[in-house]
């Protein structure tokens, strides 16, 4: 055989999966051109002193907050894929916490809006919200309830053309900068799981108190709330979806969540893993490139293979959703083995830098600290297993 | 529960009773259900202290706990966030001993040896702050040791008896910018002149070096450096400024001897100063050459031993500290209309994190039998390092996963646990090193 046809492998071939499109392309060579320029210079500084909501009202000019919203609300009227290209693109912030305070008004607090909400609702809320001139936040923990969302206290009992909220919600991101909350309640104690509803509380109504900024491991730039909700009255017409319905809405939004999280999960590892290979070509040891250490070469063999199969795993589970499938069970192990994935690409790039991983000024240790939410929020490990487990009939 | 509460518990230590009361109720459950059964096994049992410890160990365990409870845990939190260690406490550690348990008495020592300071180690590991174990074990631990064994009569007075009354600070200089690892690969210079030497170069990573009062620092003597070719310096710093001695900016400044020191942003040990130190034209006279000229790389190799172990003791009690906080969340903590330590999710998850504290404890303990008689081998102490550190990370983000949400939040500590926890891997010698350690010494 001539050499000229000899097939030689193709490290840098595209590999693009087939849910992404040209135009998906284009969109992410915008918003990676916008996150590098725009976001990313600001990193450092944001974490002492949480993100601008100014990021918010910037995204909204440039379209990026309704990519996958209708257009007769100022959304895009993208596909499924456009978020998961926005949540990639996000991660070359190198920022968790501006990634997640971003994430919450795209694809936590507002999709329930999008599938639930009244015209009217849409008009009032998701509007302003696709501008960037609302804020959403999501109140679904209590100090007593994190993955028991049954377990959920906040109550709201009708008083006439109003509910009258009372209760607290813990680790609300974006709760100190948010306009309006999508809240669950528990609008009849007696009924169990068919107790909740949602609710859309404004932030600025008379009883709504927005207690400390909660300190945290990472996640600096994002800012994160207990909040209290002392006799508040929402109007009846806030009500979000059907009364009783809550527990089953919030359920179908954390299948959202949780694959974004997935994709950010997998983009997140990627940008450590290209930072750690460059620290690996320039730092020298025992007289060479530590990346030439096969002890080192073959970490980030391993590191490759398992971002690669978060990779796939994520997006023919995008994919099956772009189908119209609701694919939970996929979507539980996505969430599951991407976030470990990451946390253990992110403590392996931190070993490899040595005690410069250590340090604050290369970055590494924040990603290491951010990524450590990611087996916690939208639902632990131990959530996942068990609704993986339990999927299987167990 | 570790063995040490038992003993000194027994001899009616009021500070002590309360933990020692918490375990009893922890049990009672399990031993409610099997008290009945013909089992004899008593899981909550005082035992015997484990070898190499004693009853005179436990003892002094008991003085160092009540002393740790009462004046240093309720100022963890201040320290952390202050990143310093007020120089009162290195002073309050030296006028009760705790500084010099394991330096002869002619130095201003006790006169004991490592399993004294194995106690030490330990018990400032419970305070919950690893930098605060490190900023007051360091000088001891890893920065005089090399004086003790290698300095001459005149050295060890001018440097040891102070550094064990708090009133000076010692940091050991060995990393750089550009060489960790490597230790032969120190660039730091001393070039010879009459009657000393001139250092020029920079020192990165080194705990306690804005505050340190001299540093015992490695430095290239040879042109070629290497193996054969770096020598040890003790590099006195002139005294602090008046009223700067918890002025880390003070403190770091020029003092008109060339030497500036900054300190470093961290993952974890906020509490504990890491310097990165630059020396320019910094003269150190002949007199203050520890051991040989070009003989440092024998004595950097010959205190990594106790370095090490010390790291190993502190992660396994960091490790059951750790453990007794969160058996206490998942004990109270309820989800799901139940307590979650009653899912067996939870309690296979401490299953696995109690059985590697246990196996990490009994490791180690042996090689700190060995090595207080002296017979313990560089691949043991790298095998111990490289599974403790390994294992208290584990542990740490086990527990933290357990605490869910809670964990991930500062108030509760387990965060700091585990950021503290993660030098381990690193500081000492990386996991990397230790492997590469053990595989050459297979004989493989």
């Amino acid at each position: 055989m001539a050499t000229d046809t000899v097939l030689k492998p193709d490290h840098a071939a595209s590999g693009r999966h087939p849910i992404f499109t040209d135009e998906h392309d284009e969109l992410r060579a915008s918003i990676r051109s916008f996150v590098e320029k725009e976001l990313a210079p600001h990193a450092d500084a944001w974490e002492e002193t949480t993100f601008p909501d100014s990021v918010f009202t910037r995204m909204g000019e440039l379209g990026y907050l309704g990519l996958h919203y209708p257009e007769e609300y100022g959304g895009q009227g993208g596909d499924y894929a456009t978020q998961i290209v926005l949540a990639e693109e996000m991660s070359r912030s190198h920022s968790g916490g501006l990634v997640m305070g971003v994430a919450v008004h795209t694809d936590m607090a507002n999709p329930p809006l999008k599938l639930l909400g009244t015209h009217e609702q849409k008009l009032q809320y998701l509007v302003p919200a696709m501008k960037g001139e609302k804020i959403a936040c999501l109140g679904i923990t209590e100090p007593g309830a994190g993955s028991d969302v049954a377990g959920i206290q906040t109550t709201a009992v009708r008083d006439g053309d109003e509910w009258v909220v009372n209760g607290s919600k813990l680790y609300i991101t974006n709760g100190h900068r948010a306009d309006y909350i999508v809240l669950v309640v528990k609008t009849d104690p007696d009924a169990g799981y068919g107790g909740f509803s949602l609710l859309i509380v404004d932030m600025d109504s008379p009883g709504v108190v927005r207690e400390k900024r909660l300190e945290k491991l990472g996640m600096h730039a994002s800012d994160t709330a207990l909040l209290a909700f002392q006799d508040v009255r929402v109007p009846a017409e806030n009500l979000l979806g059907e009364e009783g319905k809550g527990f089953y809405h919030i359920m179908w939004e954390l299948q959202g969540e949780r694959l974004v999280a997935a994709a950010g999960a997998v983009a997140a590892a990627d940008r450590l893993v290209e930072r750690t290979l460059e620290f690996a070509r320039e730092r020298q040891a025992f007289g060479r490139s530590i990346g030439k250490f096969q002890g080192i070469r073959w970490k980030f063999a391993e590191m490759a293979t398992k971002i690669e199969a978060g990779r796939q795993m994520t997006y023919n589970t995008a994919w099956r959703v772009m189908q119209g499938e609701y694919p939970v069970r996929e979507i539980s192990m996505a969430k599951l083995y991407t976030s470990r994935m990451a946390c253990e690409v992110a403590d392996e790039c931190l070993q490899i830098h040595g005690g410069a991983g250590y340090m604050k000024e290369y970055g590494i240790e924040r990603a290491w600290r951010d990524l450590r939410l990611n087996r916690i929020g939208a639902g632990t490990d131990e959530t996942m297993l068990e609704v993986i487990g339990r999927s299987y009939g167990l | 529960m570790s063995t040490a509460e038992r003993p000194t518990a027994a001899v009616g230590d009021p500070t002590l009773a309360t933990p020692d009361a918490n375990g009893a109720e922890a049990a009672a459950p399990e031993q409610g259900a099997a008290a009945a059964a013909s089992s004899s096994v008593d899981h909550g049992a005082a035992r015997l202290p484990d070898p190499p410890f004693t009853a005179d160990h436990e003892e002094l365990r008991g003085s160092i706990r009540r002393w740790v409870d009462a004046e240093l845990k309720p100022h963890v939190q201040e320290w952390e966030d202050a990143e310093w260690v007020p120089s009162s406490v290195f002073r309050r550690a030296g006028e009760l001993g705790f500084l010099g348990l394991a330096y002869p008495t002619e130095l201003g020592g006790q006169g004991g040896g490592p399993i004294d300071e194995a106690v030490f180690q330990q018990e400032l590991a419970r305070s919950g702050s690893a930098g605060l174990a490190a900023a007051l074990g360091a000088p001891v631990t890893i920065a005089t040791p090399p004086i003790l064994k290698f300095g001459t009569s005149e050295q060890r007075q001018r440097w040891i008896p102070p550094v064990l009354r708090g009133a000076t600070v010692a940091a050991l200089a060995i990393t750089e910018p550009g060489t960790g690892s490597d230790v032969a690969g120190v660039q730091t210079t001393a070039r010879k002149v009459d009657g000393g030497f001139v250092v020029n170069g920079e020192k990165c990573y080194i705990t306690g070096g804005v505050r340190a009062d001299h540093l015992v620092a490695a430095v290239k003597t040879s042109e070629e450096g290497g193996h054969g070719g770096i020598s040890f310096l003790v590099i006195e710093r002139p005294p602090a400024p008046e009223g700067s001695e918890d002025d880390p900016a003070l403190l770091g400044a020029d003092r008109g001897d060339g030497i500036t020191a900054r300190p470093l942003q961290k993952l974890g040990w906020h509490a504990s100063d890491t310097a990165l130190i630059s020396l320019q034209d910094v003269f150190v006279p002949d007199e203050h050459l520890l051991g040989e000229l070009h003989g440092a790389f024998k004595l950097i190799m010959a205190n990594f031993a106790w370095e090490r172990i010390s790291m190993a003791l502190g992660a396994v009690a960091g490790m059951d500290a750790v453990l007794e906080t969160t058996k206490a969340y998942v004990a109270e903590r309820k989800a799901f209309g139940r307590r979650i330590a009653d899912f067996q999710g939870t309690r296979w998850a401490l299953a696995e994190m109690g059985t590697k504290a246990e196996a990490c404890r009994a490791l180690t303990f042996e090689a700190l039998r060995k090595h207080d008689l002296g017979v313990v081998t560089p691949m043991e102490v790298a095998q111990v390092k490289l599974m403790t550190q390994r294992a208290m990370v584990e542990v740490a983000d086990g527990c933290l996963q357990l605490h869910g949400g809670a964990g991930y939040m500062k108030e509760y500590g387990i965060e700091r646990a585990l950021r503290d926890a993660r030098l381990g891997p690193i500081g000492g010698g990386t996991d990397e090193i230790m492997k590469d350690v053990i595989g050459r010494m297979m004989g493989v």
